[in-house]
């Protein structure tokens, strides 16, 4: 069958602007179309998040971001929101050292494009490294949920540190809430040991936090912008290393860089969105 | 028949060392913009209790008008698409953000629907 590529066709029916109307390379409007397209899932994740968060049934309540996350690691005080307000904030800075890397590129500044692209990941480094802190203080928990056998619910004052068992003579915990009326010694140890279920930390099925979505959507939304973030490291690591061999000097432009750093940028701004829909309201 | 999809673009996507000054000059601000906002979303977060109790709906409010700007500015300037062509522009944000604004105000709507549901009639 003969296409169009094998007629002559009259220059009346061709567009005739000499410019397309976008004006991008054809590597740049496809990564925006995947941009697009990535942007779409991430709102479907937080919008069913939403969901999630509007029908709960009645009596249950959702968790509150800087209840959950208040521990900064090295530090045992309470500080709700702190590390995470850290992670936003260098990753918010890697965003800079990206957009300083692409400006150098537009001068051709070769010196200057390895450095800012170096420091950007870095940054993400840290950020990787961040979230899987916050994901073991999220599966280790914090405040273990004690079904007690009247009924009532409890929460521990303090998770035990890893293997430790709990000393009954330090033992205390909260009746009705985390910051409920404390109640310690033997009888509320006896209390804690006759309990119905003791659910530590969060995992898939249950979360002492509250609803188990709660832990599930934390775990896939954090975790696939993680992975986003992994994989951005790696990309911009493999760009680094062909800008270091000279490849986009020879190729006359660094359109590259530009590119990984729309993605880069991307990544960013869907943590800005996590980071308010998650931890803040 | 000149073909337009062989013009190469990236050549001409560089910039001189003046014009460059000004671009970092922008880049600085915008820098110090998402700090600021970013550093006010989280005091009023950990302190909305203590400076204005029992007004989480405003707060609730101010989280997201200033994530939106946030976003803005990320999107327009660091990814340049505010130095885009018109046509461009408006092909990314305006489809996407019709079917966000459909799927946000029919997801909320209908969970707030089955709360009001289970909460009166179960």
């Amino acid at each position: 069958m003969s296409g169009d590529a094998s007629k002559t066709l009259s220059n009346d029916v061709l567009w005739g602007g000499g410019r397309s109307p976008f004006s991008v390379s054809y590597g740049k409007l496809m990564i925006w179309f995947f941009l697009v397209s990535d942007a779409l899932t991430f709102s479907g994740l937080l919008v069913s998040y939403g969901f999630a968060r509007h029908s709960l049934l009645p009596g249950v309540t959702w968790p509150v971001g800087e209840e959950v996350f208040s521990k900064v690691p090295g530090f045992s005080a309470h500080l709700p929101l702190m590390y995470v307000a850290l992670m936003t904030f260098i990753l918010i800075i890697s965003s800079v050292t990206m957009v300083l890397a692409v400006e150098a590129g537009h001068r051709m500044d070769k010196k200057g494009v390895v450095k800012w692209l170096f420091l950007t990941i870095i940054g993400g480094l840290f950020f990787v490294s961040s979230q899987a802190f916050e994901w073991s203080h999220f599966i280790h928990g914090s405040h273990a949920r004690v079904a007690l056998a009247d009924g009532r619910t409890a929460y521990l004052d303090e998770n035990p540190e890893g293997d430790a068992k709990i000393d009954p003579a330090t033992f205390a915990m909260h009746l009705g809430s985390v910051h409920g009326e404390e109640v310690s010694g033997p009888e509320a140890y006896k209390l804690f040991q006759n309990a119905v279920h003791v659910t530590y930390g969060a995992n898939m099925t249950e979360n002492e936090y509250g609803p188990t979505s709660y832990a599930n959507f934390f775990f896939f939304i954090t975790g696939f912008h993680g992975f986003h973030v992994f994989s951005g490291v790696v990309i911009n690591f493999i760009v680094l290393m062909m800008v270091i061999r000279g490849v986009f000097q020879r190729r006359g432009h660094y359109e590259m860089v530009e590119k990984v750093g729309l993605y880069w940028h991307f990544v960013d701004l869907v943590w800005v969105f996590v980071f308010t829909f998650f931890y803040l309201v | 028949m000149e073909r337009d999809d062989i013009i190469e673009y990236s050549l001409d996507a560089g910039h001189s060392e003046e014009e460059g000054r000004i671009i970092r000059k922008k880049i600085l601000f915008v820098t110090i913009l998402l700090s600021v906002i970013t550093t006010c979303e989280v005091l009023l977060g950990v302190f909305w209790r203590n400076w204005m109790p029992g007004s989480w709906h405003w707060v609730k409010w101010t989280f997201i008008v200033l994530t939106l700007v946030k976003a803005t500015y990320i999107v327009m300037s660091f990814m340049h698409l505010g130095d885009e062509r018109r046509n461009i522009r408006s092909m990314i944000l305006l489809p996407y953000a019709l079917f966000l604004l459909y799927l946000i105000f029919i997801a909320i709507w209908e969970g707030n629907f089955i709360h009001e549901t289970v909460t009166h009639f179960l």
